[in-house]
């Protein structure tokens, strides 16, 4: 029987502040999982610490809310393991490319298959709203005591230049566009990042609903215009087709190059996608031919409860 | 026939061949039927540093290393500069007799602490600062010296080959090191030979150039050297014998115990371990298609513990290997593990600290910070392996404590374990039993991760089963793993988390928790690699009519103090000896029992105990001689 949208609810009361941008993203979770029907049982969310670590216990599937900075380690460990289970992490952008940023690039070079969703709201909300990685230098939102003292981190850039091979922007407020973007970042063959625009409504008062909106900004007619658009809507073309060095170069630059476009213009949507660099399980499997038959999970260890490995060959080559 | 102890020295520059000549060594006297045990120390150095091989030979079973050295030889200045002085009377030194006029400031690996106390040494004996100074110091001893010109043996080589190639060949020196000691021991060409085509099995060119140089090296000792007081004639063989290195052990303990998954971050003396295990990832199963372990090296040892718990969750038997400052990185995390009962094992192989210390440089330095380790109180095991043995089979009960108790256990090694080499009896795989407790393989409906249950182990599910899911955080939770802030549930689960440590200590057999050798009135109690020098010194006073007792603690967290307190009720005096600066199981050994300690044996030079140091520490406690705190020093 097909699941619907409310199979994927949990009924744990969500404490989330009123107006928070991630109630946006979980739904948008839970959509994707539903339109996809994924097997609850055999999918599993990780989250890390903050707001966006709650996120694990509103969702009907596995769920393993983890350490601050952490959750990709977690999460990259039980995919090797166990490589039949949809994996998808998320976590805030300054648990993630924060206190996590160092797992953050080294995941990218690993490209295993599964999903990275940042919850990317400038702040870090649940410690009363210092600034995190994704702030802009000199910008003061409303509990920073003086202006925020260090540059920005470019997550998008910073994904592609560590191997990412799916990075994509979401806007917690296009839920509908966001869930396409989580389809097709679960869908893809290797590891997927999405960076989601997400208003924090307390803490920081300057990336608000209504600067994303473009309330602000009026044109000569007189009509307002939104900040976010979609790049697919511009004709922008992520996917390398086929496998060159200047195609990749070509492809990785180009969004690179988009993804320093902020302020009056921000771009969502997909950004870079490359099917021709191996997921982790190809190259697990060049070593373990069987790899993925037999996965570390599905490994029988025991007979009769007693070992069942023979390494026998192992002790003879010792033997004197 | 008298019993054979006798030691053999090989010292040289790191990445001089010091390692495998060693290895060809011990392999030889293993194949004679020798028992052996070797220790390696080397320098935090990829090239260049001194590094030196020490290897016990014995026609019975030996467990240490003794200070007197029988057989040394050096083909560089810089061994004959730190180990002269151990080689003892009626001993022999085969040197490079090039070497004679290097003066001490000619070796610029020589440290100044060490010079200067040397120069002291030869000044008060008024011989200059030189190899020549230094061997007549050693022939006055009543050392003999074998002088051989290394250069001349490669050229009379390269002559007799017509092998020009080899005239320059220094990278030889090592073979021809190794064979000259054969040939002056008067051991087996034979095993000689065919040890070297083992060790190049997969380099025959190389093989063979080695076998032309062992051959006219074992030769010329034979022929030149003058007669020696030691002969190893080899003895009978028991079969079944392996000669392994320190790290294999838990490595093929992982193996057989079923371990499949191993996040690591390199780390001295830990990597090796995850090197073997990756080397040997292809696994045979018996009546199964073949399995396999997926080593995985991460960006830190925060990654290798957070993989490692990840993979613990697919219910697959997980580990990581590390060494204290990696371990340190992973406490966070090992306390997420504590409050999600997620059974792991992180086997700790120790080193001397504090930061990185001595890194290449043996310690017992790490058992109260395992013991401690992680904010907030949460259930774990801390267990220690005495030898090589029995890492393997600890290894195995290891991974069933996790499995039963559903807690992280800590697995304690050291740097001696891993760079010692040993003859000992072929590892058993079927005494390794498989218990995964309360993991589950079906799941009814209504299942709750953290039910409450009589013994306070909840049944485990893992991710991926029908009707099996679960939540986990690293907040306070409920019993279905979602987070809860209530006092009520906190006391609960609590005290349900807890129950374990007495759960533990109710249900691990006492043989597993704690060994006895015996109680006297003398009794030592002591934990992890230390065993084997205590072994030993315990026989030599046997011999003497002394009987000392003796209690390895296995179990050290949580602590067995009931059956510590039954064990030690006759004993009067109670020895700690451990190789760390605080005595560390002292400091628990009190906390937790309310007795005192007389006399502590503590050594943190970095360097192994000697069988003869806890000897002569012990001697000194029973003739009453001895201060409370006993610090061993010896070794270069």
């Amino acid at each position: 029987m097909a699941l619907k949208l409310a199979d994927f609810r949990t009924d744990v009361h969500n404490d989330w502040c009123a107006g928070c941008g991630d109630f946006g993203i979980v739904n948008a979770i839970q959509m994707a999982l539903a339109e996809m029907g994924v097997q609850r049982d055999k999918t599993v969310m990780f989250s890390g610490i903050g707001c966006s670590g709650k996120t694990s216990h509103f969702i009907n599937t596995y769920g393993v809310h983890t350490l601050h900075g952490r959750v990709l380690t977690f999460a990259q460990g039980a995919k090797i393991a166990n490589p039949e289970m949809t994996v998808i992490a998320v976590g805030g952008d300054g648990d993630g490319l924060g206190i996590g940023a160092g797992h953050f690039v080294a995941a990218g070079r690993r490209n295993v298959d599964m999903t990275y969703i940042i919850f990317d709201n400038g702040v870090y909300g649940l410690t009363k709203g210092q600034a995190s990685p994704t702030l802009r230098l000199g910008e003061q939102t409303k509990s920073l005591p003086s202006p925020n003292t260090n540059y920005n981190v470019n997550p998008i850039g910073l994904a592609v230049a560590s191997g990412f091979t799916f990075v994509a922007r979401g806007y917690s407020y296009d839920v509908r566009h966001l869930k396409d973007l989580i389809i097709q970042a679960v869908k893809h063959k290797g590891l997927s990042f999405l960076d989601v625009l997400q208003p924090c409504p307390t803490y920081n008062d300057i990336n608000t609903r209504d600067w994303y909106a473009g309330t602000d900004l009026v044109d000569e007619a007189q009509k307002r215009h939104s900040r976010i658009y979609k790049l697919e809507e511009r004709g922008f073309d992520p996917v390398v087709h086929f496998d060159s060095e200047v195609e990749i170069n070509e492809k990785l630059s180009q969004s690179l190059i988009k993804s320093l476009e902020w302020g009056n213009k921000i771009p969502i949507g997909v950004f870079y996608k490359n099917d021709t660099i191996s997921p982790y399980h190809v190259r697990l499997q060049d070593k373990i031919p069987n790899y993925l038959e037999n996965s570390p999970a599905q490994q029988n260890i025991s007979k009769n409860g007693r070992s069942n490995t023979d390494i026998s060959k192992i002790l003879d080559s010792l033997q004197v | 026939m008298s019993s054979v102890d006798f030691t053999w020295l090989i010292g040289g520059p790191q990445g001089s061949g010091v390692e495998s000549g060693a290895n060809i060594f011990s392999r030889v006297c293993a194949e004679m039927g020798y028992q052996v045990f070797g220790k390696r120390e080397f320098y935090s150095n990829i090239k260049g540093e001194h590094s030196y091989f020490t290897l016990r030979i014995s026609d019975q079973k030996i467990h240490s290393t003794v200070n007197d050295v029988n057989l040394m030889v050096s083909f560089d200045a810089e061994t004959i500069f730190r180990h002269f002085d151990e080689v003892i009377s009626g001993g022999g030194i085969i040197y490079d007799s090039d070497l004679e006029k290097i003066k001490t400031d000619d070796v610029n690996t020589l440290d100044d602490p060490f010079k200067n106390r040397l120069h002291k040494d030869l000044e008060s004996k008024n011989k200059p600062f030189t190899i020549a100074g230094i061997l007549e110091i050693a022939k006055e001893k009543g050392v003999l010296l074998f002088p051989v010109s290394f250069k001349s043996i490669l050229a009379s080589l390269a002559e007799e080959t017509e092998n020009p190639r080899l005239k320059g060949l220094v990278r030889m020196y090592n073979v021809i090191g190794v064979s000259l000691s054969l040939g002056l021991l008067k051991m087996s060409p034979d095993f000689l030979h065919k040890t070297i085509d083992i060790i190049f099995s997969k380099k025959p060119a190389i093989a063979e150039i080695n076998q032309q140089a062992a051959n006219y090296s074992y030769n010329y000792a034979t022929a030149k050297f003058e007669s020696f007081n030691y002969l190893l004639p080899g003895t009978e063989k028991e079969p079944g014998t392996l000669l392994v290195q320190g790290h294999m052990g838990t490595a093929l303990g992982k193996m057989a115990c079923g371990c499949r998954f191993q996040p690591y971050y390199p780390i001295t003396p830990a990597s090796d371990e995850s090197v073997y295990l990756e080397t040997n990832e292809l696994l045979e199963i018996i009546d199964d298609r073949p399995g396999s372990t997926v080593v995985i090296q991460t960006e830190d040892e925060i990654c290798s513990m957070g993989m490692a718990i990840g993979g613990a969750l697919t219910g697959t038997r997980s580990a990581t290997c590390t060494s204290g400052p990696g371990f340190a990185l992973m406490t966070e995390m090992l306390g997420w593990a504590g409050i999600n009962e997620v059974p792991i094992v992180i086997t700790n192989y120790q080193r001397s600290g504090p930061s990185t210390g001595l890194p290449t440089r043996h310690g017992q330095d790490d058992l109260l910070f395992s013991v401690f380790a992680g904010h907030g109180d949460f259930p774990k095991i801390v267990y220690a392996s005495g030898d090589i043995e029995e890492s393997f089979y600890d290894t195995g009960n290891c991974f069933n404590y996790a499995d039963i108790f559903q807690v992280p256990v800590i697995h304690m090694m050291d740097k001696f374990l891993a760079s010692s080499v040993i003859t000992c009896k072929r590892f058993d795989t079927q005494k390794i039993s498989i218990d995964r407790g309360k993991l589950l393989e079906k799941v009814s409906d209504g299942y709750r991760r953290f039910e409450f249950t009589d013994d306070g182990i909840s049944p485990r599910s893992r991710l991926g089963i029908d009707n099996g899911i679960f939540w986990n955080t690293g907040d306070e939770s409920d019993e279905t793993g979602h987070i809860s802030e209530d006092p009520i549930m906190r006391v609960k689960m609590m005290d349900k988390r807890m129950s374990r440590l007495d759960l533990i200590l109710k249900k691990i057999p006492d043989s597993e928790q704690v060994v006895s050798f015996g109680i006297e009135d003398y009794t030592i109690i002591s934990w992890g690699s230390a065993k084997g020098p205590i072994i030993d010194a315990l026989k030599m006073l046997k011999k003497e009519g002394i009987s000392i007792g003796y209690i390895q603690l296995k179990l050290l967290h949580p602590f067995p103090t009931d059956y510590v307190n039954f064990l030690l009720k006759d004993a009067k005096t109670i020895i700690d000896i451990e190789a760390n600066y605080s005595a560390q199981l002292g400091k628990l050994f009190k906390q937790n029992i309310a007795r005192d300690i007389d006399y502590y044996v503590l050594k943190y030079t970095g360097r192994v105990m000697t069988s003869t140091e806890i000897y002569d520490s012990l001697k000194k406690i029973i003739q009453n001689k001895a201060n409370k705190r006993e610090v061993l020093m010896h070794g270069a």
